[in-house]
């Protein structure tokens, strides 16, 4: 079982019912009010669930390779677009040195990949004081903020 | 040039603690090969045929002196002496050890250099002209939007896992490409509209590599102020739907070709109208404050050709040769522009001693206000000579071996480390650029031939260019042993009379040993058909392919 983490530290898993993007497509209408937890994979873009994702207490988004940054995209859009509100999860293979970017993307926890050392993984956040670019976490561009 | 603040230093800073970190834990086995991959090549480094290699970015070619002498020491103290410039105007190291590399990234820090994504699937060094901001003929100055993009893809938190590496560039200068933007994942062309604004007619899809395609126009006109939006527009686009099955397509020009470009513009726009007035829209106030950056330096008011510079070019001709070849018009009058070629006969194109980098920051100090410039060419530029003291930068320059008055000729080659170094080479490319330099060397000869791009590149990556020079060489592998494919008409850039094209393969390869004779027999056969000094280009495209080859191959049965 994978190391959950937040940006602080280890936090305990909740059990949530757990939907495919197909299977909520199928059937919104019985599974709506539930507490539920969206799985996303990486080929599926924020697009295809779009405001819906209100629905969701969680939605978590699969790394099937640490290498494929799709999911990024995914995250942001879901933050900065369709304003979701809920946790969202990094999952798969998820590596102590992705979780800075996973962060400012806007997850909020993480299923670190059973062999990543969680001492490291929490100093991980805090690798950058400052940013250059607007993420989910903060609108302004560094270029926003500047004294001239 | 631009200055860091305390932000860019403290982000630099933090930068280099973590690839210490991720070395420190790499080398006490807690990351493995394949996942430390991407981030050593996210610092520069390659693990080639036989050391690594730090690749250190020059953003968009601009350097200063001490600068310069931070690479030389860097050469001698970590290298054997020596360093490379590379076309995408960068600068790489062949020897480094791979611990001591974190170490020679902490000292480049100090003079605000590093190798931010100079390698990996990621946004790179954007390129532009290496004359900009001194020649009269830009529209403006394309430093400061270079400097922009660089800090917006610097760390970009969305894009540090794209499919493929993405390749910005940037011109601005009006019916001519200076930067090969046609050549680039984006291309950006600065423009004026009819109302005096300035904005960018934007290219998407451009490439070299194993599939060469020219890119597209996706946008004629955008506002100076949406540069960033759209960026994040187009990468976001490809971040999202770009091919990761197969490296060899995965570029953002194989899914503009999928889709066709008005498709990739539709989705496009449609992510950018969603995003181009939010906080990311670039401000005006940002524009100046990096524009303040690239304020002229202090010229003094002089005239052009004065008198001692007229007559010691009509006394010296080999002085005059070397003028009307390494150096150019400056904007401002009394001014010249230099070029300090590093193609010396029996060095590989590109190469420089500590020694000579340390004598360029010298002629750099002494004579061009500390800046210097790298070119996508492998020479390097002293932008700001007054002409009265270009007798003395030419007599210098020529003691140190950077004053071959070859610029644009035919050994003022364009030529990849090759399999000499690089691991991914299928063959090797510098004896070969070694082997025509040596067979051409003759400078009248040269002269007589006129320009010429002759470019070489060890494998189909293409970091030689071979796709767009006049004459390219590609090195393939042939059941173990090395063979040398020809292509003639490349161009890149140009005017638009003379527009960028891709070369045309010539025939079956060559062995090395016939390289020289097989370019000497293109060389004749040009000569031949030449009227009025035509260029080399100038007679493929009105002659046309079949003749070159039947020069070279004899008549087809």
């Amino acid at each position: 079982m994978a190391n959950l983490l937040n940006t602080e530290g280890p936090v305990q898993d909740t059990e949530l019912t757990q939907v495919t993007l197909e299977e909520w497509k199928e059937n919104r209408d019985s599974l709506s009010g539930q507490n539920l937890e969206l799985t996303l994979e990486s080929s599926e873009t924020a697009d295809l669930i779009g405001d819906d994702s209100a629905s969701f207490q969680r939605i978590s988004i699969n790394f099937p390779k640490f290498a494929d940054g799709r999911g990024y995209s995914a995250a942001r859009l879901l933050r900065e677009r369709f304003a979701y509100k809920g946790e969202l999860r990094a999952t798969g293979d998820v590596l102590i040195d992705q979780l800075y970017f996973m962060k400012r993307c806007g997850f909020d926890t993480f299923a670190l990949r059973d062999d990543q050392i969680i001492e490291d993984a929490i100093a991980a956040f805090s690798t950058f004081t400052v940013n250059y670019q607007n993420d989910a976490n903060d609108q302004q561009p560094l270029f926003r903020r500047r004294l001239s | 040039m631009y200055i860091y603040d305390q932000h860019d230093q403290q982000l630099l800073n933090e930068r280099v603690a973590q690839f210490k970190n991720q070395m420190e834990r790499y080398l006490a086995g807690k990351i493995p090969e394949e996942e430390f991959l991407p981030l050593r090549l996210q610092n520069g480094i390659y693990v080639q045929r036989y050391a690594p290699m730090l690749r250190v970015a020059v953003p968009y070619g601009q350097m200063n002196s001490a600068q310069m002498r931070a690479l030389a020491k860097v050469a001698r103290d970590y290298d054997k002496g020596y360093a490379h410039f590379s076309t995408r105007q960068n600068v790489q190291f062949n020897w480094p050890e791979l611990e001591q590399c974190p170490q020679i990234l902490a000292d480049l820090a100090e003079v605000q250099m590093h190798a931010v994504q100079t390698s990996g699937n990621c946004i790179r060094n954007t390129t532009t002209d290496e004359y900009a901001g001194v020649i009269a003929e830009e529209i403006v100055d394309p430093r400061p939007y270079c400097e922009i993009i660089r800090q917006w893809s610097t760390f970009h938190p969305e894009f540090a896992y794209l499919p493929r590496k993405f390749k910005i560039a940037v011109n601005s200068v009006p019916n001519e490409d200076r930067a090969a933007i046609t050549m680039h994942d984006i291309g950006l062309n600065i423009v004026k509209n009819d109302a005096g604004d300035i904005g960018y007619r934007v290219l998407v899809g451009g490439g070299l590599g194993r599939t060469p395609i020219l890119g597209e126009e996706i946008r004629s006109f955008l506002a100076e102020d949406d540069l960033l939006t759209y960026l994040d527009a187009i990468i976001r686009v490809y971040n999202q739907f770009g091919r990761r099955d197969n490296k060899y397509k995965a570029r953002i020009k194989i899914l503009v070709k999928a889709l066709g470009v008005d498709r990739m513009r539709e989705l496009v726009e449609d992510e950018w109208n969603r995003i181009k007035d939010g906080e990311g829209k670039l401000t005006q106030a940002e524009l100046e404050r990096v524009k303040g950056h690239f304020t002229d330096p202090a010229y003094k008011a002089l005239s052009n050709e004065p008198e001692a510079f007229v007559a010691a070019r009509t006394e010296n001709a080999a002085f005059a040769r070397w003028l009307g070849r390494n150096v150019r018009s400056h904007k401002k009058d009394g001014y010249a522009v230099v070029t300090l070629t590093l193609k010396q006969i029996g060095t590989p194109p590109g190469d420089v001693t500590a020694e000579q980098m340390d004598q360029v920051a010298e002629l750099s100090d002494e004579f061009s206000f500390g800046e210097l410039r790298s070119t996508h060419q492998q020479n390097l530029v002293l932008p700001d000579v007054e002409q009265s003291q270009l007798f003395e930068v030419w007599q210098r320059a020529k003691a140190i071996g950077m004053a071959t008055p070859t610029l644009g000729l035919l050994t003022d080659m364009i030529c990849c480390p090759g399999g000499d170094f690089c691991a991914l080479a299928n063959a090797k490319s510098i004896p070969v650029a070694e082997d025509i330099q040596a067979r051409f060397e003759n400078l009248d000869y040269q002269h007589d031939l006129g320009e010429i791009d002759l470019n070489i590149s060890g494998c189909m990556n293409a970091c030689g260019h071979h796709h767009i020079g006049n004459i390219g060489v590609l090195g393939v592998d042939k059941k173990g042993e090395e063979f040398y494919q020809v292509s003639l008409g490349g161009n890149s850039g140009g005017n638009d009379a003379h527009g960028s094209s891709l070369g045309k393969i010539l025939g079956p390869s060559f062995a090395r040993v016939d390289m020289p004779d097989v370019i000497a027999k293109i060389l004749d056969f040009f000569v031949a058909q030449r009227i009025d000094g035509e260029t080399f280009l100038e007679v493929y495209r009105r002659i046309g392919h079949a003749p070159f080859k039947e020069a070279v191959y004899g008549k087809s049965a």
